[in-house]
C-alpha cells in the first residue's frame, strides 16, 4: 500500500484475484488488492471440497487449491494484496483521480489514489429476517455459509441434529459435509418445486448420501427456549403460501439456512453507482463499467454466479478494461441496450457495442425444455433446456451487431415452436 | 448483611441499584439471566414516551411525565445513546380529531410541554412519506428514542462502579423472613438483606408468592416487533402513534436511535412467560396496518423480528409499594410506559425505603458518570482516523453492517459483556443486514479469549444456548459432549 496506484481492486476472492490479472494483461503495473479478511482467497478458503475449475483449468480442484493458484499468480506478478483492509468509501479528485479510504490496523485510516478501481466484494447469505421464519429465536439457527466456516476453518461443529431450509449450493455442499463429520441431517426443506442448487450437487451431496430432499416444502414455525429443539415444516400451495394442517414437526437442533445470495453493494450504494433491482449488482456496460467512470465491477458483487470459473472469466475481462483504463485508453460508449425478455430474468452487462466479442451472463424465470434462446432477430440458439439455478452463458461473436441499426435487443427465451 | 437486595436486572432493578448506589449502603443486584437487560427490558421498543398517553389518576400517568423529564440529565451523565425525535399520534380521519384534542388536553393537564394539533398540510411537510389519507396529527415534541438494553447496561454499570454488587446466572429459589431482615436463595448461594425489592418483571408476582403474598398477578401481554434495513432510514422522522385503543398504543413506527425503522409491536395476552415466538399473524397484523399509515413501508425490508413481553399487573397499573412482609417491597407490573417511568420510579422507591426505615447517607465518593462507549461508526471521518492512528484496534473492522471494530468489542467484554447477544447489544455488532454471518466467529473468538473459556463455551445468551460444539467423531464422543457449561463469568 505504498503510493499511487495504476488499479485498485476492492475484494480478494476470486473475483478481486482474476480481476488483478486481467490489469496487469492490459498493460498496468501498479495493482493494489485491498482485502477484509486476513488473508486473500475469498470465500473459497472455506470451500474445502471439490468440483472447483474443471471449466478454467479443465481439472477438479478444492477451493483452497483454486484460490491458491490465482494467489500465487498474482504474488509473482507483483500486485500488492493488503489484507485486514476495509474500505470506507470512494471519492474522485477534480482530474479524476479516484481516493480509495481503507481502514487498516497498521496504517489507521488511509487514503490511496488510483485511475480506477474494481468492485469485487462478492456476496452474502440471506438470513432468518429475509424470509421471516415465526417462531423463537434460539442458538442454532445460523447461515450455511457461517457453520461451513466453523466447520472448515474452525473446527467446530454447528450442532448434532441439522435441518437445512433453502437448497442452495453451500446448504447442499454442507449437508453431505456435516453426514462425514457424524451429525444427522434430517432433510432439506425447499419451498420451490425445484432445487436452487446445481443438479450435481442434488445428486451428489443429497442422493449419495440418502438425505431426504421435500421440494415445495417450508419452515412455518422454529421451538425452542435456548437452543433450537424441533422446528414445524409444513407443504406450500401454488400460491407458495404454507398449508399448515398438513405440517409436521421434525426433532432438530440445528437450523442451517441456504435460501440465497444477496450481492455486498453497500458501498456500491453509498458512492452513488446505479444497480440493477433484479440482480441487486452495479448496472454495467460491455466493458464492465458501472455507472460511475473509472469505477468497473466483476463477480458475486455484479450477479451471483453458480461456479467461481466464471466469475473468474468474468473477472479476467473486467480487469483487463479497468487496465486500458488506467492507460488511458478509452472504448466508445455502447450503443446497444440489452434488455430481459420472456422467460429471462435479467442479462449481465446490461449495454453492447459493435466489432467486439461479448459474454452475456443470464438467468431464466422457469424452467423450459427444449427452448429457443433469442438475441432479437440476430441470433437464435438451441438450449436442451434451461432452469433458473443454472445461469446460461452466451457468446457473442464481434459481425453479430454489423447490420444492426437499433438501440435496444431483446432476449427472450421461448419453448421450441 | 445487605442493607437491599434487588430482585431483577431489567431497566427498573438497574435505575433503583444505581440511586442506591449514591448513598452508604451495601445494595446487590440478583439476576437470573447471564447479563442485566436480558428480559423484558431488551425487547422493549426503546420510547422515551411524552406521557399524555397514560390517564393522569394512575401511577403509570404520575409517573411517566416525571420519568421523562430526567433523561437528559441521565442521558448526559451516563453516555447512553437518546435524542428526542418527538412523536405524533395521527388521526386516520375526521372522526378521530376529537381523540387527538382529548390527548392534548390531558397531556397539558399532567404539563407534557409543547404539544401542538398539526392540520393536514403541516403533517404533509413534515411527513411526507406518510398516507395522505390522515387527516391531522398530535405532535408531542418531548417524546424520545434510546436503546432500552444499552440504558440497562449504563446504569447498572455506573452502579457498580459505584459499589453495587452484581451477581447474575442467579435466579431466586425461594426467600425467608427473618425478624428485620429476609434471607434469599439462588443457585449460586444464599445471602441476608434487610430490604428484598421485587423488580423480577413478568416473574414478579412468583417471587411474592415465595414469601407468601398473593396480592396482584401478572398477565404477560406478548408485543412482536420487526426491525428493517437502514435503507429506510428517514423514511419517518418521528415516532408515529395511531389514536390509541384501550388495551395498547397500538402498532407504532419507530425511527430507532442507530437509524434503522422498528414496526409494532402487537398486543397478545400469553400464559406462557417464556413465549417469546414471532407469529404470521402477528406479522400480518404489523405490515397490514404499518402499509395503511406509511405505504412505502415494505416487510421485504426486515432483517430481524422479535418478542417481547409486558408485564401487565391485574390492577393493569403499576404495583409500588411496601408489603405486610415486612422489608419485602414490590417495583412490579411495570408495563408501559415503564421505560420512560423508570427513573421516576427508582426515585419513589428511595422515598418508600426512606419512610420504612432505611437511612440514606450520601456517599462523598459517589461519581454519576460514566464515560460513553466509543461508537466507531457515529464518529466523523478526522476523530475515526485520530482513534484509527492511536489505536491499532480501531483500524480492526470486526462488524462490517454496522462498523465495529475490534477495540470496541474488547471494551464490551471488559464492561461486562458475556455472550453473543451481550457484544451485540452493547456495541450492534451482528444487529445488521448479515445478522452476524460474518463477525460471530471472530467475536466468539474474543469472548473465549477474555473469558478464558473454550470456544464451544461460548453461548448466544447464557443457558443452554450454545453456538458450537467441539469437533470429535463418533457416538461416543456425542455422549461425552452432551453436557454443556454455560458460560457465566470471566
Amino acid at each position: 500500500m505504498n503510493g499511487r496506484y495504476d488499479v485498485v481492486i476492492v475484494g480478494g476472492g476470486p473475483a478481486g484475484l482474476g480481476a488483478a490479472l486481467g490489469a496487469l494483461d492490459a498493460g498496468v503495473d501498479k495493482v493494489l488488492i485491498l482485502e477484509r479478511d486476513n488473508e486473500a482467497g475469498g470465500i473459497l478458503r472455506q470451500c474445502i471440497h471439490s468440483g472447483f475449475g474443471l471449466h478454467y483449468f479443465k481439472e477438479e480442484l478444492t477451493g483452497p487449491e483454486y484460490a491458491e493458484r490465482f494467489v500465487g499468480r498474482v504474488i509473482d506478478r507483483d500486485v500488492d494484496v493488503a489484507p485486514s483492509s476495509y474500505v470506507t468509501g470512494l471519492a474522485a479528485d477534480s482530474d479524476g483521480t479516484r481516493l480509495v479510504r481503507v481502514l487498516n490496523e497498521n496504517r489507521g485510516l488511509a487514503t490511496v489514489e488510483c485511475a480506477s478501481v474494481i468492485l469485487a466484494m462478492g456476496c452474502r447469505e440471506r438470513t432468518r429476517g429475509a424470509i421471516r421464519i415465526p417462531g423463537s429465536r434460539p442458538a442454532g439457527v445460523l447461515t450455511a455459509g457461517l457453520a461451513q466456516k466453523f466447520v472448515n476453518m474452525m473446527g467446530y461443529l454447528p450442532g448434532r441434529r441439522v435441518a437445512i431450509l433453502g437448497s442452495g449450493d453451500i446448504g447442499l455442499i454442507m449437508a453431505r459435509r456435516l453426514i462425514l463429520e457424524g451429525c444427522d441431517v434430517v432433510g432439506v426443506f425447499e419451498i420451490l418445486p425445484y432445487s436452487n442448487g446445481l443438479t450435481r450437487n442434488v445428486v451428489q451431496c443429497l442422493q449419495d448420501y440418502g438425505i431426504p430432499l421435500h421440494l415445495s416444502t417450508t419452515v412455518t414455525f422454529i421451538h425452542g427456549r435456548d437452543r433450537v429443539e424441533r422446528i414445524t415444516v409444513a407443504p406450500v400451495d401454488d400460491a407458495m403460501q404454507p398449508v399448515l394442517d398438513k405440517a409436521w414437526d421434525v426433532e432438530c437442533d440445528t437450523v442451517l439456512l441456504s435460501i440465497g445470495l444477496i450481492p455486498e453493494n453497500e458501498l456500491s450504494q453509498s458512492i452513488g453507482i446505479n444497480l440493477d433491482l433484479v440482480t441487486g449488482g452495479p448496472v454495467v456496460s460491455s466493458t464492465m463499467e458501472t455507472s460511475l467512470p473509472g469505477v468497473f465491477a466483476c463477480g458475486n458483487v455484479l450477479h451471483v454466479h453458480d461456479l467461481v470459473d466464471f466469475v473468474t472469466g468474468e473477472s479476467l475481462r473486467a480487469g483487463r478494461f479497468a487496465g486500458e483504463w488506467a492507460r488511458e485508453i478509452r472504448r466508445p460508449p455502447d450503443t446497444v441496450s440489452l434488455v430481459p425478455g420472456r422467460n429471462v430474468r435479467y442479462c449481465v452487462p446490461h449495454s453492447l457495442s459493435p466489432d467486439r466479442e461479448h459474454i452475456i451472463y443470464m438467468r431464466c424465470k422457469e424452467r423450459m425444455q427444449p427452448c429457443v434462446l433469442k438475441v432479437g432477430d440476430l441470433l437464435r440458439k438451441k438450449l436442451a433446456f434451461v432452469i433458473p439455478p443454472e445461469m446460461i452463458r452466451l457468446r457473442i461473436k464481434p459481425d453479430l451487431l454489423d447490420e444492426f441499426c437499433g438501440d435496444r435487443l431483446t432476449i427472450d427465451i421461448d419453448p421450441v415452436e | 448483611m445487605y442493607d437491599a437486595a434487588i430482585v431483577g436486572g431489567g431497566v427498573v432493578g438497574c435505575a433503583i441499584a444505581r440511586e442506591l448506589s449514591r448513598y452508604v449502603l451495601d445494595i446487590v443486584l440478583i439476576e437470573k439471566e447471564v447479563e442485566v437487560g436480558f428480559g423484558t427490558s431488551k425487547t422493549n421498543s426503546g420510547i422515551i414516551h411524552a406521557g399524555h398517553h397514560a390517564p393522569p389518576d394512575t401511577l403509570k400517568g404520575s409517573l411517566v411525565v416525571q420519568g421523562n423529564a430526567l433523561f437528559d440529565k441521565l442521558h448526559e451523565e451516563l453516555g447512553f445513546a437518546f435524542r428526542r425525535i418527538g412523536e405524533l399520534v395521527v388521526a386516520q380521519g375526521e372522526e378521530e380529531l376529537p381523540v387527538l384534542d382529548a390527548l392534548l388536553r390531558r397531556g397539558e393537564e399532567e404539563g407534557v410541554s409543547g404539544l401542538e394539533i398539526w392540520d393536514r398540510e403541516r403533517l404533509r411537510r413534515e411527513e411526507p412519506n406518510l398516507s395522505s389519507h390522515l387527516a391531522a396529527a398530535l405532535y408531542a415534541p418531548s417524546a424520545g428514542v434510546i436503546n432500552p438494553y444499552e440504558f440497562a447496561f449504563a446504569l447498572i454499570e455506573n452502579a457498580v462502579a459505584n459499589g453495587v454488587e452484581l451477581r447474575v446466572d442467579s435466579p431466586v429459589q425461594g426467600i425467608e423472613v427473618h425478624d428485620g431482615f429476609l434471607t434469599v436463595h439462588t443457585p449460586q448461594g444464599s445471602l441476608d438483606s434487610r430490604f428484598v425489592l421485587n423488580c423480577a418483571g413478568v416473574f414478579a408476582d412468583r417471587i411474592a408468592a415465595l414469601v407468601g403474598l398473593d396480592d396482584f398477578s401478572i398477565h404477560p401481554r406478548k408485543g412482536e416487533e420487526y426491525l428493517l434495513d437502514k435503507r429506510l432510514q428517514g423514511v419517518v422522522r418521528h415516532l408515529i402513534f395511531p389514536v390509541p385503543s384501550p388495551t395498547t398504543k397500538g402498532i407504532l413506527i419507530i425511527p430507532t436511535y442507530d437509524g434503522t425503522l422498528m414496526v409494532g409491536p402487537t398486543a397478545a395476552d400469553t400464559d406462557d412467560r417464556y413465549d417469546l415466538t414471532t407469529t404470521y399473524e402477528g406479522s400480518d397484523q404489523v405490515f397490514r396496518f404499518v402499509r395503511r399509515i406509511c405505504p412505502s413501508i415494505d416487510e421485504r425490508a426486515t432483517i430481524a423480528e422479535f418478542a417481547g413481553l409486558r408485564a401487565v399487573s391485574n390492577t393493569d397499573d403499576f404495583v409500588i409499594g411496601p408489603t405486610r412482609v415486612r422489608g419485602f417491597v414490590n417495583v412490579a407490573g411495570i408495563q408501559s410506559p415503564g421505560l420512560t417511568a423508570s427513573p421516576a420510579i427508582a426515585h419513589r422507591v428511595l422515598e418508600i425505603l426512606a419512610a420504612e426505615g432505611l437511612e440514606l447517607a450520601a456517599k462523598e465518593s459517589f461519581d454519576p458518570h460514566l464515560p460513553a462507549p466509543p461508537r466507531f461508526a457515529q464518529q466523523s471521518m478526522g476523530r475515526r482516523k485520530e482513534m484509527a492512528a492511536a489505536d491499532g484496534g480501531f483500524g480492526k473492522i470486526v462488524c462490517r453492517c454496522e462498523l465495529v471494530v475490534e477495540s470496541e468489542i474488547q471494551l464490551a467484554i471488559k464492561h461486562g459483556a458475556r455472550t453473543l447477544d451481550g457484544i451485540k447489544f452493547r456495541t450492534r455488532a451482528g444487529m445488521g443486514r448479515c445478522q452476524g454471518g460474518f463477525c460471530a466467529p471472530r467475536i466468539m473468538e474474543m469472548l473465549s479469549e477474555r473469558l478464558g473459556i473454550p470456544l464451544h463455551a461460548v453461548t448466544k445468551r447464557g443457558g443452554n444456548s450454545w453456538i458450537v460444539l467441539p469437533m470429535t467423531r463418533g457416538a461416543a464422543a456425542r455422549d461425552d459432549d452432551t453436557e454443556h457449561r454455560p458460560c457465566s463469568g470471566g
